[in-house]
């Protein structure tokens, strides 16, 4: 028998933050160098090395904190961590335990059921913590030999813990959609997931309704979630295995304490983790190698200074100010900034909000994505395109030569409409031309023109075809516009 | 020509005036070392190199080059600050053959400032213990008496000048680890200010209470040595930013209207020996004679100084001596490779192994304090009680400006006496302990000798940045006759 239940996610999510250089030692932070050149004594652990804060981590997490509603801290410090693994070279992580320079805060997203509705997930708070380095366990090597790369060790890591306020899989990547948008908007990470820069770990389980009571299962975390479709994935499976499991033992939150899984994408399922013989305890204590860190209200004022539009308040703007549908006010902003500003350049140069979308959408965002460039890249202007817009709106030419000019001016970047009209043969067409040609076509085509009479107005759509080949440069509109006030005039 | 016992000044004076040079003091404090320390064990190792180095000051001096009032002389570094491109051991077997890929800022310090490393001097390991017993490359001895302990943790810095080995030493303080070695053997050591001196490059033992102090058989010495090795370093976040004051200009100003606190707790201690507390009178007298006045002083918390160091020390060296994993330097011992985690296995072999007892000792006492369900008992309580002891000294230093009482409760003890009773080593740091939990100065300043030969001594201390006071002080006793620096001879062979 089926029970009704509800899942129940919060996550946590590893930001890496971009710094230039790590949160303890001047070591660059740089993705891809050559294993273990980017490390000192400090991040390697080396016995007599100190750490020294670097403030510019904290001045990207206060900003981020800002954006996420956050409290920020007046006075934060830093803990040590202490656990033994081989890629943290010191035996302790150096993090933030009791006073995180981020605390409760939310932040909101449109719901993927009903994209009209807004979630709300409340923060519990965000804190500083350095990274650990890599193990590469290297199979070909046999399988005692392990790699350790101490390049990350160290990097600067801000970790946004969410309560339990996700209700779905689906959610919980909307979620991790919109904060990741937020966070590239901010400039605070480059959010890249293969190169480890976000890393998110859920906590899961399910308040199963039995008899009027609620019953909660045992919490799992799952690990290792590579990818927001991985996050998905990993949740509904991992929400029927609960339920399967529930149905099996009836073991409820309580009877075991909680578990870790690790996702295996390839196979699809969550596997559970080598448990530790005793919980874990990491004797969190302040690290006394470092000073507590007073927050100034300059600093405030600069991370302020520093947030920019957020995603959500450019969405509301695009929708209220310049009418944009919320789907089409979503395509844009889900871009990036730089495509944000290439629409707002449009508009700025004069251009139609409504058709310049329609246009980054069509085909903007289609050269971006086939040359595989980003709009920093792109050799159109925004200026450029917009009086293509306004071209096409004067009926200076029509859409599809509209089209041809905007491809000419791939190949030819810096030139204006005119120059690319000339250069495709567009010519400007006298509208008494067209009328007269339209004339022409009704005379020839009869049929036509009594298959419209009977109603059947699609049947001008061949005149066009027609009107194109006498006339390369005629107007399609403007073809079926005359012709239809001909016959009109006839009736 | 007896260098030994010539200030390091004095010693830097000649060298300029090239009435000898560097190379010779060198070569005289190597044939000392080379002559003694078969008796004394003061070093783990003896620089590589120092009169090739001695030969460079030599010869930048003769070129004009302007070095500071210690160039030339030759010094001994205690074995827990890092020097590039030689071993730095701790006295443990974890880091027997550790070389550090860099210099402590200290060091580098007293190197520009062209001092001559001679060697490495031996200490308790990783500078727990108060005897140097536990040193991975045995003990150090007394020069006073053989049979005896120089104290420690620093036992081969005090010895080594004791011997006459070295014109100055370095040492490391974290619960009296400069200044009870100092008094056991009859020279001179000053603990700065928590943060006066960078920590960088100091290896960790308990990080809120470790400080680099000087050691030298004249008060003057510590001064110029101070004037070198103090000021803010931008690789230690938690060294103090205060101007630096000329120490050594400050020396010679007149002790009257001085205000000297007697701590009641201290002199009227159980453990303190006669000899020791005749020391305190003795040195007490001269200082009224010098002008100053006497206040008895109550320190109602100094009971709980010793337990509050024995939490607060070992919960920091438990996660601070936790990077010594056999894995990415160090001793390493690869254990059971059929056991369910070979990399677990390891990890517990090299530092069951790689660590001696007494440092096994207190990173279990600082893990189990640490513990959850523990902390607020051990380790909260414990920084609570060292803000309690911190305001005893506030509330003394309202009263007076430098407080005189015992480093030790007795003079140097037998090697091997407390081996075996950690709780009665532990005890023997009762009035040192103090300056180290507040973060203040203090120096312990040679008294004369026990009836039986053996070295006394007195503990001055001061207000946080106050080095100035305490130096001025133990130099007006020092001329005022309290002590003559003295080298103890090896016994006949
Ligand atoms: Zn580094």
């Amino acid at each position: 028998m089926e029970v009704p239940y509800k899942i129940v996610i919060g996550l946590e999510v590893h930001v890496q933050l971009s710094t230039r250089t790590k949160l303890f030692c001047g070591c660059s932070t740089e993705f891809g160098a050559a294993p273990n050149t980017q490390v000192c004594p400090v991040c390697l652990g080396q016995p007599g090395a100190l750490p020294v804060m670097n403030r510019s981590a904290i001045d990207l997490a206060i900003r981020t904190g800002l954006a996420l509603n956050c409290e920020i801290a007046s006075v934060t410090k830093w803990d040590r961590k202490n656990y033994f693994y081989p890629d943290l070279p010191k035996g302790y992580q150096i993090s933030q335990f009791d006073q995180p320079i981020c605390g409760p805060g939310y932040l909101e997203f449109s719901d993927p059921d009903q994209p009209e509705q807004m979630l709300r997930v409340r923060l519990i708070r965000a804190h500083l913590e350095e990274d650990a380095g890599k193990s590469m366990h290297d199979e070909a090597a046999g399988k005692s030999a392990s790699r350790i790369d101490l390049n990350r060790t160290g990097t600067p890591l801000l970790e946004i813990v969410s309560e339990p306020d996700l209700h779905s899989p689906q959610a919980a990547k909307a979620y991790l959609t919109e904060l990741r948008l937020l966070l590239t908007y901010l400039g605070v990470s480059d959010c890249n997931m293969q190169e480890g820069s976000l890393r998110a770990d859920a906590n899961i389980n399910l308040h199963i309704d039995r008899d009027g009571e609620t019953l909660a299962t045992p919490i799992v975390e799952v690990k290792n979630l590579n990818s927001f479709r991985a996050v998905e994935r990993a949740l509904i499976y991992e929400s029927q295995r609960q339920y399967d499991e529930w149905q099996r033992t009836g073991a409820v939150l309580g009877d075991a304490p909680k578990r870790t899984f690790g996702w295996d994408d390839q196979r699809g399922v969550t596997i559970p983790q080598r448990e530790k013989e005793e919980s874990s305890d990491y004797r969190y204590f302040p690290d006394p190698d470092l000073v507590p860190v007073h927050i100034t209200s300059e600093q405030l004022e600069y991370a302020r200074s520093q947030l920019g539009e957020s995603p959500s308040a450019i969405r509301q703007r695009l929708v209220n100010e310049h009418a944009l549908k919320p789907y089409d006010a979503d395509v844009i902003v889900s871009q990036g900034r730089g495509v944000v500003d290439y629409f707002d350049r449009m508009i700025q140069a004069g251009a139609n909000a409504k058709r310049s979308s329609s246009w980054i959408q069509q085909e903007v965002l289609r050269v971006m994505n086939e040359s595989n460039q980003g709009i920093e890249d792109f050799c159109i202007t925004a200026e450029q395109l917009s009086e293509l817009v306004l071209a096409v709106d004067a009926g200076d030419l029509d859409t599809t030569r509209a089209k041809d000019v905007f491809q000419y001016w791939l190949q030819h970047p810096g030139s204006n409409v005119q120059s690319a009209k000339q250069a495709l043969g567009i010519k400007d067409v006298d509208q008494s031309e067209i009328e007269a040609l339209c004339r022409e076509l009704l005379a020839e085509n009869p049929k036509i023109v009594a298959q419209y009479k009977e109603g059947n107005t699609k049947a001008l759509g061949a005149l066009i075809g027609a009107a194109k080949k006498k006339n390369a440069n005629a107007d399609p509109r403007l073809v079926r516009e005359l012709s239809q006030k001909i016959i009109e005039a006839e009736l | 020509m007896n260098l030994c016992t010539l200030s390091a000044l004095e010693l830097a004076t000649r060298i300029q005036a090239r009435e000898l040079s560097s190379v010779e003091a060198t070569q005289y404090f190597l044939s000392r070392i080379a002559e003694t320390e078969q008796h004394i064990h003061a070093f783990t190792h003896l620089a590589e190199g120092a009169l090739d180095r001695a030969e460079q000051i030599d010869s930048r001096l003769k070129s004009g080059e302007q070095l500071s009032p210690l160039a030339g002389v030759p010094i001994a570094i205690k074995d827990v600050l890092c020097t590039i491109g030689d071993r730095t051991t701790c006295g443990s077997r974890m880091l027997s053959e550790y070389r550090p890929p860099y210099m402590a800022t200290a060091v580098q310090k007293l190197v520009d400032a062209g001092l001559v490393i001679v060697g490495k001097t031996n200490m308790d390991e990783f500078a727990m213990g108060g005897s140097t017993e536990s040193s991975y490359l045995g003990p150090t001895r007394n020069p006073w008496d053989v049979q005896r302990t120089p104290g420690g943790s620093s036992g081969g810095a005090a010895a080594s000048l004791a011997a006459g080995m070295c014109s100055l030493s370095i040492g490391s303080d974290t619960g009296g680890s400069v200044r009870q070695p100092a008094a056991f053997c009859g020279v001179c050591g000053l603990k700065p200010t928590y943060g006066r001196i960078s920590r960088y490059g100091l290896v960790a033992f308990a990080s809120s209470l470790d400080q680099v102090g000087p050691l030298a058989h004249h008060v003057q010495d510590l001064a110029a040595c101070m004037a070198i090795m103090a000021g803010h370093d931008n690789r230690d976040s938690t060294s103090l930013a205060a101007e630096v004051p000329d120490y050594l200009a400050e020396l010679g100003r007149p002790l009257k209207g001085l205000k000297v606190g007697i701590i009641r707790e201290q002199v009227e201690h159980a453990a303190l020996e006669a000899e020791v507390r005749d020391a305190v009178s003795h040195t007490q007298r001269m200082l009224e004679e010098l002008g100053a006045s006497i206040l008895e002083i109550d320190f109602p918390h100094q009971e709980y100084a010793v337990p509050t160091y024995y939490l607060v020390a070992p919960c920091e060296a438990s996660s601070n001596l936790s990077r010594y994993d056999g894995v990415h330097y160090g001793y390493r011992e690869l254990g059971d490779a059929s056991a369910e985690s070979p990399l677990d296995a390891m990890i517990s072999r090299s530092r069951s192994r790689g660590f001696g007892p007494e440092v096994k000792r207190r990173i279990m006492l600082g893990t189990f304090a640490l513990s959850a369900g523990y902390y607020d008992a051990y380790y909260k309580k414990a920084l609570q009680v060292r803000r309690l002891i911190t305001q005893d000294y506030h509330r003394a230093f309202q009263d007076v400006d430098l407080l005189l009482g015992p480093v030790t409760p007795t003079p140097a003890y037998p090697l091997g006496e407390k081996l075996d009773d950690p709780v009665q080593m532990y005890l023997g740091d009762l009035f040192t302990v103090g300056a180290n939990l507040a973060g203040l100065p203090a120096i312990s300043v040679p008294a004369g000798f026990t009836s039986e030969g053996l070295p006394v001594a007195v503990q001055l201390q001061a207000p946080a940045l106050e080095e100035s006071r305490l130096l001025n002080a133990a130099f007006q006793l020092q001329q005022a006759g309290l002590f003559t620096p003295q080298v103890a001879e090896p016994p006949a062979t």
